[in-house]
């Protein structure tokens, strides 16, 4: 193997500030991304347990579907089609004036499946944590919507912050789709400095362990959340 | 909005296909190659040396945490460094999703191997078996049960994951898709096409996990 390590390109310019700008990039995507997954899961985790069945009936096909196609591809539907199929004045608003396009569509595209998968984490917890502590509150006399989003819901999220971090974990993966419509974050930015320098090996380490260190922070940081609000004692009491 | 023109998909629809044949293939050897591995390195995890647990551990740490994409890009660019001539991408994306997903099946395995209580292979050994008798005859076949539900969805992942391989320029489904979008000038449709072929693929096959678990409560 005949390869002229050069470690210095990782602190030379200009391929030092695109790989900060690509971890940068990395870091805000995942977590715009994971607050989208967070608000669209919990919205529709929480119609998929209501009693009506027509909402339980709309959250579950959302799931299923948004589970069900690769990310990718979802990510082209938003950033290839959409512009095509909605009315005119909207195409050309989204192919023209949206501030960063392939940033904001890879957000909502990347979102939007974490979302669905968040969902069922949510859906998981109230029904193993939230539900069965129903009874209990309805009977000190509570309204069904109060005892739901009093108990059986902000117990059913904190059973559930130990599982959310694996999903947060695959958020910042997919972050790593949005290079195929052109947004220079970490993995795409590393290729960039490869195809530029012939240092592959130095730009993808310096990716690699960018990863390493996101992700760590991310598990160290839903840990410290879970221990605050007793995550896993909930989890422990009712199974 | 330009016209719909469904036509597109039934004149590409041998290249589609052939797309589709290397889907396939990449998911046959990347679950078959990642259960072998994966295997492997759930015995090694379980293993009461610390020498043998321990790298297995951070193996599987590390995959788990790197995106795919990454993964893809670092063999396409190894493989020719370390083989010391070109491999072209599908060798170098074979090998990336095999190592890649062995991670995720390892999890899998291990799981299922944790879920049989610990009598039974205390049992089987008391009875005289050999330990990898014991894992053969008593374990594994238990663990089967709980695993098999899971195995099926992670195909689902693979299949979906397989689509990555657009990123090193191999014609999987997508990327065929994506060809011939460009070249006609039919996103809206090709588009189209690909995600309901995957949802009635992949839905088909989380239905089939969710039934098969619903009917062997563990």
């Amino acid at each position: 193997m005949n390869y002229r390590w050069d470690w210095s390109v990782l602190i030379r310019e200009p391929f030092v500030d695109w790989l900060w700008s690509g971890l940068l990039l990395t870091l805000a995507i995942s977590i715009v991304s994971w607050a989208v997954a967070l608000a669209i899961g919990i919205v529709v985790g929480v119609a998929r347990s209501s009693p009506s069945r027509v909402a339980r009936l709309l959250a579950g096909i959302y799931i299923d579907v948004f589970r069900s196609v690769p990310p990718l591809v979802q990510l082209f539907l938003w950033y290839f089609v959409l512009p095509e199929i909605v009315p005119d004045v909207v195409g050309l608003w989204l192919k023209r004036d949206l501030p960063y396009p392939e940033i904001v569509t890879a957000v909502i595209a990347i979102g939007l499946f974490a979302g669905s998968r968040v969902a069922e984490q949510v859906r998981a917890g109230i029904e193993a944590v939230g539900a069965p502590l129903l009874p209990a509150a309805l009977a000190t006399g509570l309204r069904p919507m109060q005892a739901f989003r009093l108990i059986a819901l902000p117990l059913g999220l904190r059973a559930i912050v130990g599982p959310l971090t694996s999903e947060f974990l695959i958020t910042i993966k997919l972050s790593s789709l949005s290079l195929t419509i052109g947004v220079l974050e970490l993995t795409a930015q590393s290729r960039h400095v490869e195809n530029y320098t012939f240092q592959g090996f130095e730009a993808f380490t310096f990716a690699t362990i960018g990863y390493l260190v996101i992700g760590l922070c991310a598990t160290g940081l839903m840990r410290l959340i879970d221990s605050r609000i007793g995550g896993a004692a909930l989890r422990k009491a009712t199974t | 909005m330009s016209d719909f023109d469904w036509g597109v998909i039934a004149r590409s629809s041998g290249f589609l296909a052939e797309g589709m044949a290397l889907s396939a293939l990449l998911v046959l050897v990347a679950t078959l190659g990642g259960l072998v591995v994966g295997f492997g390195l759930a015995l090694m995890r379980l293993s009461e040396h610390r020498l043998i647990s321990v790298p297995a551990a951070s193996y599987v740490t590390v995959m788990r945490s790197l995106p795919l994409v990454l993964v893809l890009f670092w063999f396409y660019f190894l493989m020719p460094l370390a083989i010391g001539r070109p491999v072209g991408s599908l060798t170098s994306a074979l090998i990336a999703f095999v190592l890649f997903e062995a991670a995720f099946y390892c999890e899998i395995i291990r799981a299922g191997i944790g879920s049989v209580r610990k009598g039974q292979s205390d049992a089987g050994l008391a009875t005289g078996l050999r330990r990898w008798q014991v894992l053969r005859l008593i374990v594994m076949p238990q663990a089967m049960r709980a695993m098999g539900p899971l195995i099926l969805n992670q195909i689902v992942i693979v299949f979906q994951d397989t689509s990555l391989v657009y990123v090193v320029s191999l014609h999987d489904f997508l990327t065929a898709a994506s060809v011939v979008a460009s070249r006609d000038g039919r996103a809206t449709e090709m588009y189209s096409l690909v995600a309901v072929v995957y949802l009635v693929i992949c839905l088909s096959i989380t239905k089939v996990a969710e039934f098969y678990r619903r009917r062997r409560p563990s």
